[in-house]
């Protein structure tokens, strides 16, 4: 049985679940313009031909998804339609959806979503992002969930430069009763992590969430400034950062790729939020960046309440993007 | 910067075509192609690529290309035509009122609209003399009022707020009363990201235009926007009939494509751009110079008007007139080099020169932080010894060190740098005298 019909009867028998109608109504006004994109080129079509392969390109650029990786998911398609003697456009369209999970799956190893948690001692996650792609707001919606699963989290400021960035993340601390520090205005943001760290140590926190300030990826000495806060929370506590998210925002075009790249380089980046998915964008960039650098999605952003940041499941993402319920 | 792979990739294709005498075909066919390629990792909407790649195929393919001697400049042309076009050909300013201007931003979550309103009213208040009442009507994120009142209280700019449990309708009329009551010439409204399928609060929006009647309703696009830009556009553009564009973060490395985008398929004029993280860091958005730096021909004109305004022209002939009689002291080269800095940063020079695209990140910051440490040795020395660099011995360079915090090494190297520019004046003197220009001018 091919994905598309596995996804179409894994999620069309059973009652559906609270993740499931989150995905589906997350991805509700992204699924109109790809998959009744899909739908509708399958029934212009009798049967594939050069044209067809063309408007399905078009539909994946579209996306977002990336000239080298649509070019790289046409091919194959046209490769197994000719192979096999595939003409059947509904058919091929199913192929698709096989063939975007396969290479998603492929392209690295298999990782837990949730926070990897240390034995012992604070654990330490570091969240990045160029500018405006919603690292504070990230941060409360996982210090919540996370203080859900009963974690004393403490939430460190280090984004000393953004105007009103301290404050927007006290009064995120204060709405959800959990410690923060903070440092001075325009100060050195690795010293508000050595803070950070101190504390943490001595009050017993399990989950230190490190917010920094949003950098554009060529800015070379922004990027120097993250490699310094690793080494100092290295210094403090062993091992960390233990995690450090990307964070990439899904109206995102192709420069998603270079976020991931260069953030790679001075970090050990071990998984992209990827967020704003309750918009029009389909945020096919993340695929691009899985082909290209293997970095893995987490979690995903469906809505601004404090519960629609959802663990990413890649089942229930394609099925939200293109099979889902309703049009 | 923005656009840069893409007048690198275009440079490539050029090359390529440098080498054939004509264009036919075939060639052409490749280039185009490659030109499509190149506009779509440019995030340039996949049917605004398809329209521009076809105009410019039909006009190349034409027989006055074929006959002309160097196809491959004919191509460059056309393409440099098309994407003008595309960008729209004149630069737009904002429109001024006669009595109050009202200015409202809008746009998705993350744009940059708050940096943007603070930026706006840097330069109404600071290049313009405008009197500039900044409204923040963001009351769901939280801290974004403070941020904007942070922002007003650095420029010196008066501000407008009611609180987070106003009605964002409600803060702009009273924005509006106070801004015509007390004669201000400019009310920037900073509105909260939303999407533009966010139905009650694409509502508020509209509620605020028809009972404001803004003057500008300008969008924010960030440059990264990939693919669905041109769709949030012109949601916006339908619900508000807005009056242009703000590009944000043009200084990263994205390149743009999808405000290219909005101006082809809307027809909004671009009207500034945001290249950088400091309130002075807008620019005037040129279409035409933006097509030149596509085609990789350089920004040259952005950065001869740079340069223009930075220097004042009498005191530059002055300073050159003492360089080359030989007269240069350590206070004229720090003059000199921040006459240089007042330009702008290094690297957004070094990338409007044609030409000068391989300086790294990296090594532009290594300049810039040079240029501090020449600053603080120049600093920590007296005017004698400014006017006086030989009399700098062994006690008096342990004292500047001692007195700016840095090595003695790092004094000679100031001192060293002195005499090689001196030394550079008085061979361009010499240059002068004979009638010959230095290398590498002309052909």
């Amino acid at each position: 049985m091919g994905l598309f019909a596995f996804l179409k009867e894994k999620f069309s028998k059973k009652d559906k679940n609270e993740k499931t109608e989150k995905y589906e109504k997350g991805l509700a006004k992204s699924r109109q313009a790809f998959a009744s994109r899909l739908d509708d080129l399958s029934k212009r079509y009798s049967s594939v031909n050069e044209d067809y392969f063309e408007e399905l390109e078009q539909i994946l650029i579209e996306a977002d998804v990336g000239v080298s990786l649509t070019i790289k998911l046409v091919e194959q398609l046209l490769d197994k339609s000719e192979e096999e003697g595939i003409t059947d456009p509904a058919k091929i369209n199913e192929e698709l959806v096989d063939a975007m999970f396969v290479g998603y799956v492929e392209n690295g190893g298999n990782i837990t979503n949730e926070i990897q948690f240390r034995d012992s001692g604070p654990t330490v996650l570091l969240v990045e992002g160029v500018n405006g792609v919603g690292k504070t707001t990230s941060i409360a919606k996982l210090a919540k969930r996370y203080m859900n699963k009963g974690k004393k989290v403490l939430l460190v400021a280090a984004d000393t430069f953004r105007a009103g960035a301290v404050d927007q993340l006290k009064i995120w601390a204060s709405r959800l009763g959990c410690p923060i520090i903070t440092g001075k205005e325009n100060g050195d943001p690795a010293s508000v992590c050595y803070d950070g760290a101190k504390y943490a140590k001595e009050n017993n926190i399990d989950l230190v969430i490190v917010d920094t300030a949003g950098r554009l990826q060529n800015k070379a000495n922004l990027m120097q400034e993250l490699g310094k806060m690793n080494r100092v929370i290295s210094r403090e506590i062993e091992g960390a950062p233990h995690e450090t998210f990307l964070i990439i925002d899904a109206t995102t075009g192709q420069n998603g790729v270079s976020q991931a790249k260069s953030f790679k380089e001075v970090s050990n980046i071990t998984g992209i939020v990827i967020t704003k998915m309750d918009g029009t964008s389909k945020g096919g960039i993340i695929l691009s960046i899985r082909d290209e650098l293997g970095v893995p999605v987490r979690f995903i952003g469906l809505g601004e309440k404090m519960e629609d940041l959802e663990e990413f499941d890649l089942d229930e993402y394609l099925n939200g993007l293109l099979v889902g319920n309703g049009k | 910067m923005a656009f840069e792979s893409l007048s690198e990739k275009f440079q490539g294709i050029f090359k390529k075509l440098r080498k054939e005498d004509k264009l036919t075909e075939t060639n052409m066919a490749s280039a185009i192609k490659e030109i499509r390629v190149a506009l779509l990792e440019a995030d340039v909407n996949f049917k605004v690529v398809k329209a521009f790649t076809e105009d410019v195929k039909s006009k190349a393919l034409g027989q006055d290309v074929l006959t002309k001697v160097n196809p491959g400049e004919m191509l460059i042309k056309i393409c440099h035509d098309e994407l003008v076009e595309l960008l729209g050909a004149d630069n737009t300013d904002i429109k001024y009122e006669k009595g109050l201007t009202t200015i409202m931003l809008c746009g998705l979550q993350g744009a940059g609209k708050t940096t943007s309103a603070g930026k706006l009213a840097n330069l109404m208040k600071n290049k313009l003399n405008k009197k500039v009442l900044l409204a923040g009507l963001d009351v769901y994120r939280p801290a974004a009022i403070e941020q904007l009142g942070v922002l007003a209280r650095q420029l010196g700019v008066d501000f407008f707020e009611m609180g987070t449990n106003s009605n964002p309708v409600n803060v702009a009329e009273e924005a509006k009363k106070k801004a015509l009551a007390e004669g201000y010439d400019v009310l920037i409204m900073d509105t909260a990201g939303r999407l533009q399928i966010d139905e009650k609060l694409m509502d508020e929006l509209k509620n605020i235009n028809k009972i404001i009647h803004p003057t500008e309703v300008l969008l924010l696009v960030d440059a990264m926007a990939g693919q669905d830009a041109v769709n949030v556009a012109s949601a916006f553009n339908n619900d508000l009939r807005l009056t242009g564009v703000i590009m944000s973060k043009l200084d990263g490395d994205a390149k743009g494509g999808a405000a290219l985008s909005i101006k082809y398929m809307s027809g909004l004029p671009i009207k500034f751009a945001g290249v950088g993280e400091k309130l002075t860091d807008l620019d005037i958005f040129y279409p035409s110079r933006m097509a030149d730096r596509i085609l990789g021909m350089g920004d040259v004109v952005t950065f001869v008007e740079k340069a223009k305004e930075a220097f004042d022209e009498k005191t530059a002939e002055k300073e050159a007139k003492k360089m080359m009689d030989g007269n240069f002291t350590l206070d004229d080269l720090l003059r000199q080099m921040k006459m240089v800095q007042k330009l702008g940063s290094l690297q957004s020079i070094a990338k409007m020169i044609p030409g000068m695209p391989k300086i790294t990140d990296e090594q532009t910051a290594q300049a810039e932080k040079e240029m501090k440490i020449f600053e603080s040795v120049i600093n920590s020395m007296t005017p004698y010894e400014r006017k006086h660099p030989d009399c700098l011995k062994f006690s008096r360079k342990n004292r500047v060190a001692k007195g700016c915090g840095l090595t003695n090494a790092e004094v000679n190297r100031v001192i060293r740098k002195w005499e090689q520019s001196k030394e550079m004046m008085k061979q361009m003197k010499q240059y002068q005298k004979s009638g010959k220009m230095p290398g590498g001018f002309g052909r």
